[in-house]
């Protein structure tokens, strides 16, 4: 240990090392380690005015996760149904986006991987990358006007005569999964690209020469190889779905709200940045909870993922 | 069950690039076949089109009697062992060997059992358990072929599977191959560019040259009646001279050379490449075949000792020809008998008509 300092000082000098390292701990002290511990002690004191914080009303208190349970802080008899189904739905439905993801980026990743060849697998690369230097919210704006009620969709559907009525696709959150899928999809394509291209074709063809039809050898060889990439992705955007705020703003039908709206609320509007911070926390945890839980289930070790 | 295969005027093509031509061969049923060849000369080119992977741009490959056209590798009689054994690494060494019953839909029981038959069989018996990356590299590369013969293919095509081993494990590794072909009965294909694997266990040989099979005989064949420079210059050592056919009957051509005359066995190969008079030749000796010169020898040399080297076995002796002619190597038996000669002795030696081999110039194989 000591050795790799005095290494690390004799490769970048005194002067740049020690700036590296003071610029590496400031970064994590203060951009990330102390906000979120600031959160935290949001989270478990008292909802008092800015000008009170710190002060004598400023106590600690669990009144906010209570909240989140009951919808009181006083009493415990009716749950607060309506975060906490909002909370459950905003995770299944980031479960879903996840899996739509997974389903649509495999073979496109398995195909880029192995089958599309030199200038044709970059060229497919760069069209999957260049829609990306589009914002988020315009990406989700864009969205809307696609599958808004008179959106080009609709009107080409009503033109072919699939549909005579238009099909309020952002009222049953087609829009909005659709939207989030489509943000996500590079975050999923990459990983699950990594591994399958480090997949020796020798062992595909070895499984097609004893006569494996093509889904055993995607069961048995291929998705096997790419658990620790799909796993990863899957993880990426699982948490950045649960965690999207602008496309469920724009692009969520009336009756679905996602938990960062709510989370939203109460850090802008209702002021309430000890009950925000608790639902984030809240939110978090339960994220990283479920996320290690899949993981236990897929039999996948953390390091794998970091590849 | 077993089968013979037949490449029937079968080219390959990559673009411009001809990476096989010609190729016609007949494969007995139960034969161990090598093609024999320099690195990139389309080796596993051909046996691609064999397995399946590769269409043959024209030409058919017919196995047991069948045109294999529009069949694909899942669905022909072959395994193919590849280059890099491609074991399944994520799987465990019995599951790697059952994949083929699995892919048959046979029980897990089933699989299991006839996993441990072959297990006995490559002799690692109980070890069905252990994880691929355990093995070491002569047991990974049993498995692989366990694993292929599990799928009881008519025909097993194997690339290079020895060329990761060390020596001693190879040398090994022949035996056990040759003795599990005879024990299993089937057709082998066998490609290597090691010449001592080819002859060893080999029925019959192919040797190739840039896509071009030069000559199709059994190993003896092959290392003394050699039909092209090529395959004498390739197969074995041979000291080569450069000169022109003097005179030429059925047993004997004379070949004029800067170095003397020499009286050499014409090797006449099939409606081509006819050895003739006043053409361009070579004549081939091998190092064993070079001795002190006798008074009856037919063919004389002498030169200057450059190097000698022990062998253990064998002495070997290179020897430097006036007037910047080429180097010759001879080796004799370690018998005890040997004279010892020193670095820059004057030597003589001979070699006789029957030993040595007379072949229209062509070109030889690179060091
Ligand atoms: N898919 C391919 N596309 C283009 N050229 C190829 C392809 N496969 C092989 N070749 C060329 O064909 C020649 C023979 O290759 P190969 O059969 O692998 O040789 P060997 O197995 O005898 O070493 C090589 O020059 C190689 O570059
Ligand atoms: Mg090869």
């Amino acid at each position: 240990m000591l050795n790799y300092w005095a290494n690390y000082f004799t490769r970048n000098g005194i002067g740049v090392g020690m700036f590296l390292l003071a610029a590496v701990l400031l970064w994590m002290v203060f951009m990330i380690i102390l906000p979120q511990l600031y959160m935290v002690d949001f989270s478990l004191r008292a909802n008092v005015p800015p000008p009170k914080w710190g002060g004598e009303e400023h106590v600690y208190t669990l009144e906010h996760y209570k909240y989140l349970l009951y919808g009181s802080s006083k009493s415990a008899e009716q749950f607060n149904t309506i975060d906490l189904s909002v909370f459950g739905r905003t995770i299944l439905a980031a479960v879903f986006v996840t899996i739509i993801d997974l389903c649509l980026c495999y073979p496109v990743a398995y195909y880029l991987a192995h089958v599309a060849r030199g200038g044709w697998a970059r060229l497919m690369i760069m069209s999957l990358i260049i829609p990306f230097w589009i914002n988020e919210i315009l990406r989700a704006f864009s969205f809307k006007v696609l599958f808004g009620t008179s959106g080009l969709i609709n009107n080409a559907l009503m033109a072919v005569g699939l549909i005579d009525q238009p099909y309020d696709f952002v009222r049953e959150n087609v829009a909005l999964y659709s939207g989030l899928s489509y943000a996500y999809i590079l975050l999923m394509i990459f990983p699950i690209y990594n591994a399958i291209e480090s997949l020796d074709k020798n062992q595909i063809e070895a499984a097609r020469d004893m006569g494996s039809p093509w889904w055993r050898i995607h069961w048995r060889i291929v998705l096997p190889h790419a658990k620790p990439g799909i796993c990863s992705g899957s993880t990426m955007v699982f948490m950045l779905s649960a965690g999207a705020l602008a496309a469920p703003q724009v692009l969520g039908g009336p009756s679905s709200l996602w938990f960062t709206q709510i989370i939203y609320k109460a850090f802008n509007n209702s002021a309430n940045w000890a009950r925000g911070s608790a639902y984030a926390l809240v939110l978090l945890l339960a994220c990283i909870i479920f996320v290690l839980l899949m993981m236990r289930i897929f039999k996948v070790k953390l390091g794998e993922i970091a590849r | 069950m077993s089968a013979d295969v037949t490449l029937d005027d079968v080219w390959i093509r990559f673009g411009d690039f001809v990476a096989a031509r010609e190729a016609n061969i007949h494969i007995e049923d139960g034969e161990f076949f090598s093609f024999l060849g320099p690195s990139g000369c389309g080796k596993t080119t051909l046996l691609r089109a064999i397995s399946g992977f590769l269409t043959p741009s024209q030409g058919r490959v017919l196995i047991g009697g069948k045109d294999m056209a529009g069949i694909g590798p899942n669905r022909r009689p072959t395994a193919l062992i590849f280059q890099n054994l491609a074991l399944f690494p994520l799987m465990s060494v019995w599951e790697n060997i059952a994949f083929a019953l699995e892919v048959k839909g046979m029980s897990k029981l089933e699989r299991r059992k006839r996993a441990d038959e072959l297990l006995d069989l490559i002799a690692l018996p109980g070890q069905g358990d252990k994880r691929v990356s355990e093995l070491s590299g002569g047991q990974k590369q049993r498995v692989a072929i366990a694993r292929a013969l599990a799928a009881e293919p008519d025909v097993l095509l194997l690339d290079e599977p020895l060329s990761a081993l060390d020596l001693k494990l190879r040398q090994h590794m022949r035996t056990e191959l040759r003795a599990i072909q005879q024990r299993v009965g089937i057709t082998f294909v066998y490609i290597t560019h090691d010449q001592g694997e080819a002859l060893t266990m080999s029925d019959n040989v192919a040797v190739m040259r840039e896509g071009l099979i030069e000559q199709v005989a059994d190993g003896s064949t092959i290392y003394d009646s050699p039909e092209t420079a090529f395959v004498a210059s390739f197969v074995g050592e041979n000291n080569v001279f450069q000169g022109k056919v003097n005179r030429l009957d059925q047993s004997a051509a004379v070949v004029e050379t800067p170095y003397g005359e020499f009286c050499a066995r014409p090797i006449q190969r099939n409606n081509q490449d006819q050895l003739r008079v006043g053409d361009d030749a070579m004549v081939f000796v091998r190092p064993e075949a070079i001795e002190n010169a006798q008074s009856d020898s037919a063919n004389r040399i002498s030169g200057e000792v450059l190097q000698t080297e022990f062998e253990g076995n064998l002495w070997q002796l290179h020897v430097q020809l006036p007037n910047g002619g080429p180097r010759i190597t001879r080796s004799s038996i370690n018998d005890g008998r040997a004279t010892k000669h020193q670095v820059g002795d004057r030597i003589e030696l001979g070699f006789s008509e029957t030993s040595a081999i007379a072949l229209p110039t062509g070109q030889l194989a690179a060091e």
